[in-house]
C-alpha cells in the first residue's frame, strides 16, 4: 500500500510541474522579450519605426516593410495551402480506398519532417528559376516563391490535423445523411466537413503558425530586400520577412545596442501577431462548440 | 514515518542533483586554453570571406605542429570581433578594420585588439556569362547599386532590367562595398543601397542566382568566383584603363576594389598564438593564400 501511495505522489507532482512549467516558460520568454525589446521604443523615435526604410547599419529602423513582408508571404502561403490541404484531407479521410489511405497518411507525415533548409535549396535551384521564366520577372527570388515553399511546408500540418478531425466525425452522421438520400459529395460538403469544422480550423491556424514562424526557407528564397509591399504586384517582388531579419542580423549585433533592441522589438511584434492568430482561432472554435451544443440540446 | 518518506525522497534527489552539478563544474574548469596533456587550443573565429583560408592554414599548421589544435569558425567579421571583445576567442578574423566603437568596447573589457594584415582580397564584380557588358566604372557601379541606373542598356548592354545582388549587412564585404564603391571612398557621401537590392546571406546564394539569371549583377571575394561566372573589368575613368581582378593587379595596386584581410588578437600575442601568427606571415603560409585565389601579403 505504501508503495502505491508513494509513486502516486511523485507522479502527480511531476505532471503538475510539467503543466505549470509550460505556463512559466512562455511567460519567462515574454518577460525576456519585453526586457530586451522595449528600450527600442525609447531609443528609436516612433516616426522612424513606422518609416519605410530598414538599413540598421546606418540607423534606419523602419519596420513596416518587414511586417508587410511577413504578412504577404504568410497570406500567400495560406491561400495556397488551405484549399489544397483541406481537399487532400477530405480525399484521404472520405474518398480514398483503405489501402491508398494506409500509404498516403504516413507519407504526408514524413513530408512534415522535411528540414526547411532542404526546401530552401530546392527553392533557389528549381522554384526560383521557374517562377522567373514563366512569369517573365527580373528575378525569381520573390514573395511568390516564398509563399509557394511555405505553402508546401504548412501543407502536411494542415492535412494531418484536418484528416484527424474528419476521421473523428461519428460514422452515424454519414449513415444518416446517406439514408436521407444525399449523395456522397453532399454528405461530405454539408455534413462531415461542418461537423469537423473546429478541428479543420485548428489545422489551418496551426499551418499559418508554421508559415509565419518559418525562417530558413524564406531567408533563402525571398531575396530579403526590405521593400514595403504595395498592392498585388508585391507578390512578384522581393520582400524581407521579420524572421529572416532577426536570423540574418542577430549574430552580428553588439549586445545592448539600439540595433539589438530593435531586433527584439521585431521579436515582440512576431510574438503578438501569432498570439492574435491563436486567440482568433480559439474564439472561433469556442463559438462553434456553443452552437453545436445548442443544436444538440 | 509514512508522512516523512516523500520528504526524504525530495532531499535525496536534491543531494543527487547538487552533487551532479558540482562534478560537472569541476570538469568544465579543465576545458580552458591549456589542457594538462600538453595540447594547446587556439580558437579562431570571424569573417566568412577568410574562413576557407583560415581552415587551410589551420590544417597545414597542425600537420607540422600536431600538438596545437586550432578550431576555425565563420559567422562574419562582426561576430568574430564581438567574440574577441567577450573574450571567447583567441584570434578574430575580419575582412574590414575594427571599428572605433568596437575598439572602445574591447578596452572597456580590458582587452586591447592588436591588428595583423594576413592577406589581401579583391572584390570581383560578377554577371551572367551571356551578359555582353565587359567593363564598368566605379561611378557606373555606384549609380547601378544606388538605383539611378536600372537597365543594362544604359551601360552598353541588352535591354534588360538590372537585378542588384548584395551580401547581408553583417558581412564585412557589404560594408567595404558600401564605403568604397557606392560612396567611392568619400567620407561625407551618404549614398545608400537601392531599396530593392537583394540581400543574400551567403556567397553561394549570390553565385546560384547569377548563374541562372541574366539580369543579375553581384559582387564577391575573388576567391569565391567560379569559372561559370563572368568577371567585369573595373576602372575609375570612362576612358579606361579597365582592369580585371587578379593577384598581380591587386599587388600592383591597379585593381580599384581591393582590401586587406585582418586577424586580431586580444593584446600582444604570446606563446603558441604568436608562433601561429608568425607562421601565417611566412612564405609557406602565404603560398596557401595564392592557392585559394587570394592575394599574398608581400614580405
Amino acid at each position: 500500500m505504501e508503495e502505491i501511495h508513494w509513486s502516486e505522489f511523485v507522479i502527480t507532482r511531476l505532471i503538475k510541474a510539467a503543466g505549470y512549467s509550460a505556463i512559466l516558460i512562455v511567460s519567462l520568454i515574454f518577460i525576456f522579450l519585453l526586457r530586451e525589446g522595449s528600450p527600442a521604443l525609447i531609443e528609436i523615435p516612433l516616426p522612424t519605426i513606422f518609416s519605410e526604410r530598414w538599413y540598421p547599419i546606418e540607423d534606419y529602423f523602419g519596420m513596416l516593410p518587414l511586417i508587410g513582408g511577413s504578412i504577404v508571404v504568410t497570406l500567400g502561403a495560406a491561400l495556397i495551402a488551405m484549399p489544397l490541404g483541406i481537399s487532400t484531407a477530405i480525399f484521404i479521410s472520405e474518398i480514398a480506398p483503405r489501402w491508398a489511405r494506409e500509404i498516403l497518411k504516413p507519407m504526408v507525415e514524413v513530408l512534415a519532417g522535411l528540414p526547411s533548409v532542404l526546401l530552401g535549396f530546392l527553392g533557389i535551384l528549381v522554384v526560383a528559376p521557374i517562377v522567373r521564366e514563366t512569369l517573365n520577372l527580373p528575378t525569381g527570388l520573390t514573395a511568390l516563391t516564398g509563399a509557394l515553399l511555405l505553402g508546401a511546408i504548412s501543407l502536411p500540418t494542415i492535412v494531418s490535423v484536418a484528416e484527424d478531425a474528419l476521421d473523428a466525425v461519428p460514422k452515424t452522421y454519414r449513415d444518416a445523411s446517406l439514408a436521407l438520400g444525399a449523395t456522397h459529395w453532399q454528405t461530405i460538403w454539408r455534413v462531415t466537413l461542418p461537423a469537423a469544422r473546429s478541428g479543420v480550423l485548428t489545422a489551418v491556424m496551426l499551418g499559418i503558425g508554421r508559415a509565419i514562424g518559418e525562417t530558413m526557407t524564406v531567408m533563402m528564397v525571398t531575396g530579403n530586400a526590405p521593400i514595403l509591399p504595395q498592392g498585388l504586384s508585391a507578390l512578384v517582388k522581393p520582400i524581407r520577412t521579420m524572421t529572416a531579419t532577426i536570423a540574418a542580423e542577430m549574430g552580428e549585433v553588439a549586445n545592448g545596442s539600439v540595433h539589438y533592441h530593435a531586433l527584439f522589438l521585431i521579436g515582440i511584434t512576431l510574438f503578438v501577431i501569432s498570439l492574435i492568430v491563436n486567440l482568433a482561432a480559439a474564439s472561433v472554435v469556442f463559438r462553434q462548440r456553443k452552437r453545436a451544443e445548442r443544436i444538440l440540446s | 514515518m509514512r508522512q516523512l518518506s516523500p520528504r526524504r525522497l525530495w532531499t535525496t534527489s536534491l543531494f543527487l542533483i547538487l552533487s551532479l552539478l558540482l562534478v560537472s563544474c569541476s570538469f568544465c574548469e579543465d576545458n580552458t586554453n591549456l589542457s594538462p596533456s600538453g595540447f594547446s587550443n587556439i580558437d579562431n573565429k570571424g569573417s566568412d570571406t577568410i574562413v576557407n583560408l583560415a581552415l587551410a592554414w589551420a590544417e597545414a599548421y597542425q600537420s607540422y605542429r600536431p600538438e596545437v589544435r586550432i578550431s576555425v569558425t565563420g559567422g562574419g567579421s562582426g561576430v568574430g570581433i564581438a567574440s574577441l571583445i567577450n573574450g571567447t576567442v583567441d584570434i578574430a578574423n575580419a575582412s574590414r578594420q575594427i571599428k572605433i566603437e568596437e575598439r572602445e568596447k574591447a578596452e572597456a573589457n580590458g582587452i586591447t585588439p592588436v591588428e595583423f594584415i594576413v592577406a589581401r582580397d579583391a572584390i570581383a564584380i560578377i554577371v551572367h556569362p551571356e551578359n555582353p557588358v565587359n567593363q564598368l566604372t566605379i561611378h557606373q557601379l555606384s549609380a547601378i547599386y544606388s538605383g539611378q541606373i536600372n537597365n543594362w542598356s544604359e551601360v552598353g548592354g541588352e535591354d534588360r532590367p538590372i537585378v542588384r545582388l548584395s551580401r547581408e549587412t553583417n558581412s564585412g564585404t557589404h560594408v567595404y562595398f558600401l564605403e568604397n564603391v557606392l560612396r567611392k571612398g568619400e567620407v561625407d557621401n551618404k549614398t545608400l543601397f537601392s531599396m530593392d537590392t537583394l540581400l543574400l546571406h551567403s556567397s553561394e546564394g549570390i553565385s546560384a542566382e547569377i548563374r541562372q539569371n541574366p539580369n543579375a549583377i553581384g559582387y564577391d571575394g575573388l576567391g569565391y568566383v567560379t569559372e561559370d561566372l563572368k568577371t567585369i573589368a573595373v576602372g575609375w575613368e570612362t576612358t579606361g584603363p579597365f582592369i580585371l581582378p587578379s593577384a598581380k593587379s591587386v599587388n600592383d595596386q591597379l585593381y580599384p576594389i581591393a582590401r586587406d584581410l585582418y586577424m586580431y588578437t586580444a593584446g600582444e600575442p604570446t606563446g603558441e598564438i604568436l608562433e601561429y601568427i608568425q607562421w601565417i606571415l611566412s612564405p609557406d603560409a602565404q603560398d596557401i593564400v595564392t592557392e585559394l585565389g587570394f592575394v599574398p601579403v608581400r614580405q
